[in-house]
């Protein structure tokens, strides 16, 4: 069985003063029907990645590969027209912040409407039925009512799961989560992730979540790439992520505080260990 | 260390230097729009003209040779006469220092009213907003022009009242601006800080707010000259504005007018003057803009 | 004697309350944190507190002084405040040397240029920072310097409105080791406010969980090693915030 995303040696670079620097350095990774992190800090070239794959980096930013496989087709050689009926209806992305991301003069429910309506042509009565599930789905219990709002009548935490109705109801195969959860509380993270989490498996999906958050991802994703200045310093199984050799990785992990901290000091990355070489 | 390199320097070892360098980097940016440092040539050209008519200019501007009416363009007239015998050309150049006065004058004047009653109604909102603001829309609801020609009309005709108009009807516009501005981070955090520290709120918008409020400014009074130098012109031709001899573009146009079908030099070359001059500020503050956007400056 | 003494205090904003309620002692040199979700009220009391939000009712008094609703000369010189946003504290065309100086200038104290040395020092950045704009440092620096205009005027109480939670960890926890020195070295009384449990646990000594405008729960911060917690809001905050993982891990 082929893999559902191949990705070799990616790299992203941008013009600058300083002439074109790489933000992505030869990033190479499979993706099956599983689930995949991406973690790093800021700067890491870890949302440079998911939109790479997507295609939606725009000039003058500039994306090269050996090999960008979706599913079996290549997506380097597809044109700009050719990756739109990917986008959304196979491949999807949440993007951090859903006030950013959801048209602000359409209603929640015409905007989910409208995924569908942009891959297929669906009769206007099933539409607002998948509609409906779509929205039971994400655990909204009144989705008639919430149909009917508009973006800034919703709260942070409804948005990113009608974020989440609006992606998966095109029912994609692969699904880019970029920091899904980032702007959100921590008691509404797990239920959002947890909502995430039991959609993919259930339609078995391919997931690739991209976080800061080491043990958000731990907890989420079935392996780890470990991002660091554009290039993945570690990939390991999620349950070894405590066991990571590479010093960044191992660094960042000490310097998380624990809810039964005991430390008087939190160690401090010396970036001097490995970026030297 | 090359001057080049002191001004680039990432870690300044002044204020002033840390100025100078943020200055620098701005030009260099400002140097990369062809069209902005066309515009750029164009107004040291209308200045340098301003400063240099008595060397630039063949002739006097003003007086009368009546033996050489209305000639056509020739090399020793390069725009022609009009209908005095004045050579156009020469009139032109001195009509820079007139255009260049009634801009800066107006600058002077319009922008930093307009920028501190903005400054002030944004800054503390409530009642005072209300009260400058309304102040300012009975002003913004005139059409300009007419607005200029009522103060005219009532200060009498002449290139000072025209002034003194035009920048009465263009301050409300900027304080509409620096208002908009200024709500956009009168609730900062950085404002904030300012305030807990116990500065004084007069301290706050003077050193504080406006400052941030001046980008925009600069570019939207920039955009505004062309505006401005229009409604002069239009004053002039109007025979509210520059009363001749006085070689004000606006006028001359007025004047060359009664012989536009014949004598098309009369009207056409001060006309052209103008349009390059308003073309020139409007190019110049694009680029400026492009440079001095408060989203551009937030990232490097 | 207590530092910040808050007593039946209700904060609005245009006349709906925001905050109901709230009574808190906070001891002189103590480290004391204010957590619960996002538009609980945490930053509005740390407002109030600081004059920012003068909309209130009820008792405010800062080292057994009672507290004014606006922001005052006097008060500048015992509090000091941290803000959240390490991009949106420092005026976007002011030097680090010029942003550090303003509180010496509005208090006419002399010395500048020895002070701000001295303050870029003591939160670890190097005088090569001095005459940067913020566009030319990161996040972390930015809050360093943030941390050091708050130390200009020498304070006795610092209020910390999320000083990190807009940082990398490794950064977090470059910014936390400082504020604990600064703490220990000066002395220093923190009110901080957070979301994020773990940092609690590091920071501060005794902490309050508010939820919806009010306190639930105040609490020894060694409640996170044990998970006692009363109120159910606490509770379910503490399990969200990793607390459930430690069960079974003292079990192993
Ligand atoms: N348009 C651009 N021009 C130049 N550099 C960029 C641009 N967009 C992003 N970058 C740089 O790319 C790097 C990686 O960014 P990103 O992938 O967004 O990081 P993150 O891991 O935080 O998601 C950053 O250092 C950023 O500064
Ligand atoms: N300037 C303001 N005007 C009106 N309401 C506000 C303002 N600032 C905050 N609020 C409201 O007050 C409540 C508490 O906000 P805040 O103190 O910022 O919460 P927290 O810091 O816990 O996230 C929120 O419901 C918010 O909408
Ligand atoms: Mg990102
Ligand atoms: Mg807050």
């Amino acid at each position: 069985m082929t893999p559902l995303l191949e990705i070799d040696n990616l790299r992203v670079s941008f013009p600058t003063t300083q002439g074109r620097i790489e933000v992505v350095k030869g990033v190479s990774f499979t993706l099956g029907r599983e689930r995949l992190g991406i973690v790093g800090e800021s700067g890491s070239g870890k949302s440079m990645t998911g939109r790479a794959i997507l295609r939606l980096i725009r000039s003058p930013g500039e994306v090269t590969a050996e090999r960008m496989m979706f599913d079996g087709t290549d997506l380097l050689s597809r044109s700009e027209r050719a990756m739109r009926p990917l986008r959304g209806a196979r491949m999807s992305m949440i993007m951090q912040d859903p006030k950013f991301s959801l048209n602000p003069v359409m209603t929640v429910g015409a905007q989910i409407a409208e995924a569908v309506r942009a891959h297929e042509t669906v009769p206007r009565r099933a539409l607002a039925n998948r509609v409906r599930e779509m929205l039971e789905a994400v655990r909204i219990n009144d989705p008639d009512r919430v149909a009917r709002m508009y973006p800034h009548e919703v709260s942070g935490g409804m948005g990113q799961r009608v974020m989440i109705a609006m992606m998966l109801i095109p029912r994609p195969d692969l699904l880019i989560a970029d920091e899904p959860t980032s702007a959100l509380d921590v008691s509404v993270q797990a239920q959002v992730l947890d909502l995430i989490d039991e959609l993919i498996v259930n339609n078995g999906m391919g997931l690739l979540l991209i976080s800061h958050d080491l043990n958000l991802v731990a907890r989420y994703c079935d392996r780890i790439l470990v991002m660091n200045s554009g290039e993945v310093v570690e990939s390991c199984a999620a349950a070894d992520l405590h066991a990571a050799t590479h010093p960044y990785t191992r660094g960042l992990l000490a310097a998380i505080p624990k809810i039964n901290e005991t430390r008087d000091v939190l160690p401090v990355l010396d970036r001097s260990a490995w970026s030297g070489t | 260390m090359s001057a080049r390199d002191w001004l680039l320097d990432e870690s300044p070892n002044s204020r002033m230097q840390a100025n100078a360098g943020r200055f620098y980097r701005m030009g260099l940016a400002l140097l990369r729009n062809p069209l902005a440092v066309l515009g750029a040539l164009i107004i040291l050209l209308l200045i340098a003209t301003a400063v240099f008519a008595p060397w630039i200019a063949p002739e006097s501007p003003v007086g009368q040779m009546l033996d050489r009416r209305l000639l056509p363009p020739s090399s020793a007239n390069w725009m022609g006469t009009d209908e005095l015998g004045r050579d156009i050309f020469s009139r032109v150049v001195y009509g820079a220092r007139i255009t260049l006065m009634i801009v800066a004058l107006v600058a002077i004047i319009a922008a930093p009213l307009g920028l501190i009653i903005g400054a002030v109604a944004g800054y503390f909102g409530g009642w005072v907003d209300k009260l400058l603001m309304g102040f300012t829309d009975i002003f913004l609801s005139m059409p300009k022009l007419i607005l200029a020609l009522a103060f005219v009309a009532a200060l009498g005709p002449g290139i000072e009242n025209a002034i003194i108009a035009i920048a009465i009807t263009a301050w409300p516009a900027y304080a509409r601006i620096a208002r908009a501005e200024t709500i956009t981070f009168r609730s900062s955090e950085f404002i904030s800080a300012v305030k807990l520290v116990g500065a004084s709120d007069a301290r706050i918008i003077g050193l504080h707010v406006v400052p941030l409020c001046m980008s925009s400014m600069i570019v939207r009074v920039t955009l505004d000259m062309a505006g401005i130098i229009l409604t002069a012109a239009g004053l002039g031709f109007l025979g509210l504005g520059a009363q001749p001899p006085l070689p004000e573009w606006g006028a001359m146009i007025s004047r060359g007018r009664v012989f536009i079908l014949d004598q098309w030099w009369v009207a056409t070359m001060p006309g052209f003057a103008i349009i390059l001059v308003s073309l020139g500020f409007c190019f110049l503050g694009d680029g400026l803009r492009d440079v001095l956007d408060p989203k551009q400056a937030g990232k490097s | 004697m207590t530092a910040i003494s808050l007593k039946s205090l209700t904060i609005s904003y245009g006349g709906i309350p925001a905050v109901h309620d709230v009574s808190l002692e906070i001891g002189d040199g103590e480290s004391f944190a204010l957590v619960g979700e996002s538009g609980s009220g945490k930053s509005t009391v740390l407002r109030a507190i600081a004059g920012l939000a003068p909309e209130w009712s009820g008792e405010i008094s800062v080292l057994g002084a009672p507290r004014g609703h606006g922001p005052d000369r006097a008060f500048a010189r015992t509090c000091q405040m941290v803000f959240q946003d390490p991009y949106g504290s420092l005026h976007p065309r002011k030097t680090v040397d010029s942003v550090l100086s303003e509180p010496l200038v509005v208090h006419g104290i002399s010395e500048r240029s020895g002070r701000v040395s001295e303050a870029l020092e003591m939160v670890g950045l190097g005088q090569e920072f001095r005459f940067r704009f913020p566009h030319q440092l990161s996040g972390g620096q930015r809050q360093r310097v943030a941390i050091a205009r708050a130390l200009m005027l020498k304070p006795r109480i610092m209020l910390l409105d999320e000083p990190t939670s807009a940082l990398d960890v490794s950064v977090q926890a470059e910014i936390l080791n400082l504020l604990k020195r600064l703490r220990r070295d000066q002395g220093l009384t923190y009110l901080m406010v957070t979301h994020n449990l773990p940092v609690v646990a590091f920071m501060c000594d005794r902490m309050a969980v508010m939820n919806a405008g009010r306190v639930v729960e105040t609490a020894p911060s060694s409640a996170l090693r044990t998970g006692d917690f009363s109120d159910p809001y606490a509770r379910h905050l503490y399990a969200a915030s990793g607390g459930d993982e430690i069960a079974p891990k003292d079990g192993q």
